[in-house]
């Protein structure tokens, strides 16, 4: 039992060292495991939403299983953040091959359901790319999504009851073809810097 | 005559297209990102060149637009925080770069007659000490007029 118990850690150590030489050795191996450490410890999101898209029909994460998913939040009177990330998508999506775009869905969230209407969110996304999709919802429904992606916003008040701004954070979240979150990608690239990201990212 | 007005014509399309100059302030690659949706909010940005004393650009006033705000950007860990101020510093002999994700005039509720394609829209800048300057921001197009995207990605 002693005996046993010895072996196995003797094994476990030898494997350890093993690892060690490897990455040390393969420095992008052991870049590869830090970040695979990196999305272990990342929190678990549920990514699951129904939302509104800009026909006005009901939709669900599960629309969009079988292909990665690259969600975004913001709102169509965002001056700045929303269309410079949008824009960035947009090229993003210009550079990658045809056949890694199409494994790519992205999805801008509204955080503004009293102004978005799920038709100004279909003029708004097209705007940048066809390829992006625009949702929102009743205000319950946009809560519900901000929670399970823990994503923060606050209305700012502005010169007239109806010239409000919108604190928010600013992440593109990568859900996988099953459904599972895999990681937050700043937006504070390049197109071609997203795009190699993206390539990297959905192999 | 009509070939003077013609010249006339030219000399002052020229204009246009140069920096606005007002003594020592000079502001160049001014751009205007209009709203999508008609009646949104539009951003302007440009280059302060400042060849005098340090300035500051102290307010903003379009009457394509709603209302108008000196803005400004905080970072606070993933969250983007768009915040009024009440000036933007151009240091001596500098320059002050407004730009997207940092500074710009912001245009709230921009009128859409006034940031059709090819538009320029005319924006008043007043600084502290060089006073009031007149530009007009040519309005840029959004990306996918840009890139003439049609049909679905992965076209090109």
């Amino acid at each position: 039992m002693i005996n046993n118990t010895v072996k196995a850690a003797g094994l476990i150590a030898v494997l350890a060292v093993l690892l060690i030489l490897v990455a040390a050795l393969n420095p992008g191996l052991s870049e590869r495991i830090s970040q695979g450490l990196a999305l272990v410890t990342s929190p678990r999101l549920d990514t699951g939403f129904t939302l509104t898209d800009p026909t006005g029909k009901t939709v669900t994460d599960r629309d969009y299983r079988g292909r990665y998913m690259l969600v975004f939040f913001g709102y169509t009177f965002c001056p700045d953040v929303c269309p410079t990330t949008l824009t960035v998508l947009a090229g993003a999506l210009d550079h990658l091959d045809a056949a890694t775009a199409a494994k790519i869905v992205p999805v801008f969230v509204s955080l503004d359901p009293e102004r978005d209407s799920p038709a100004v969110m279909g003029q708004y996304v097209a705007a940048f790319s066809p390829a992006i999709v625009g949702l929102t919802g009743s205000a319950d429904a946009i809560a519900q999504v901000k929670k399970s992606y823990r994503v923060y916003s606050a209305k700012v008040e502005g010169s007239a009851p109806d010239l409000y701004t919108i604190d928010h954070s600013a992440l593109l979240y990568l859900i996988g073809p099953d459904g599972r979150f895999r990681a937050t990608i700043d937006p504070g690239h390049s197109a071609a810097g997203l795009a190699a990201e993206l390539s990297r990212a959905v192999q | 005559m009509k070939r003077f007005l013609g010249a006339v014509g030219a000399v002052i399309l020229g204009m246009a297209a140069l920096p606005a100059l007002a003594g020592e302030i000079e502001i160049g690659n001014a751009t205007l990102r209009p709203p999508v949706v008609a009646g949104g909010n539009g951003a302007a940005f440009f280059t302060i060149t400042n060849h005098g004393p340090a300035d500051r650009l102290i307010a903003a006033a379009a009457t394509a637009a709603r209302s108008v705000e000196l803005h400004t950007h905080i970072r606070d860990g993933d969250v983007l925080r768009m915040r009024k101020v009440d000036a933007i510093a151009v240091p001596a002999q500098g320059q002050a770069e407004l730009k997207p994700g940092g500074d710009h005039v912001m245009l709230f509720g921009l009128d859409p007659a006034a940031t059709g394609p090819g538009a320029h829209v005319p924006l008043t800048l007043t600084f502290e000490r060089a006073g009031d300057i007149q530009i007009e921001v040519p309005v840029a197009a959004l990306p996918a007029a840009a890139s003439g995207h049609h049909g679905a990605h992965g076209d090109q």
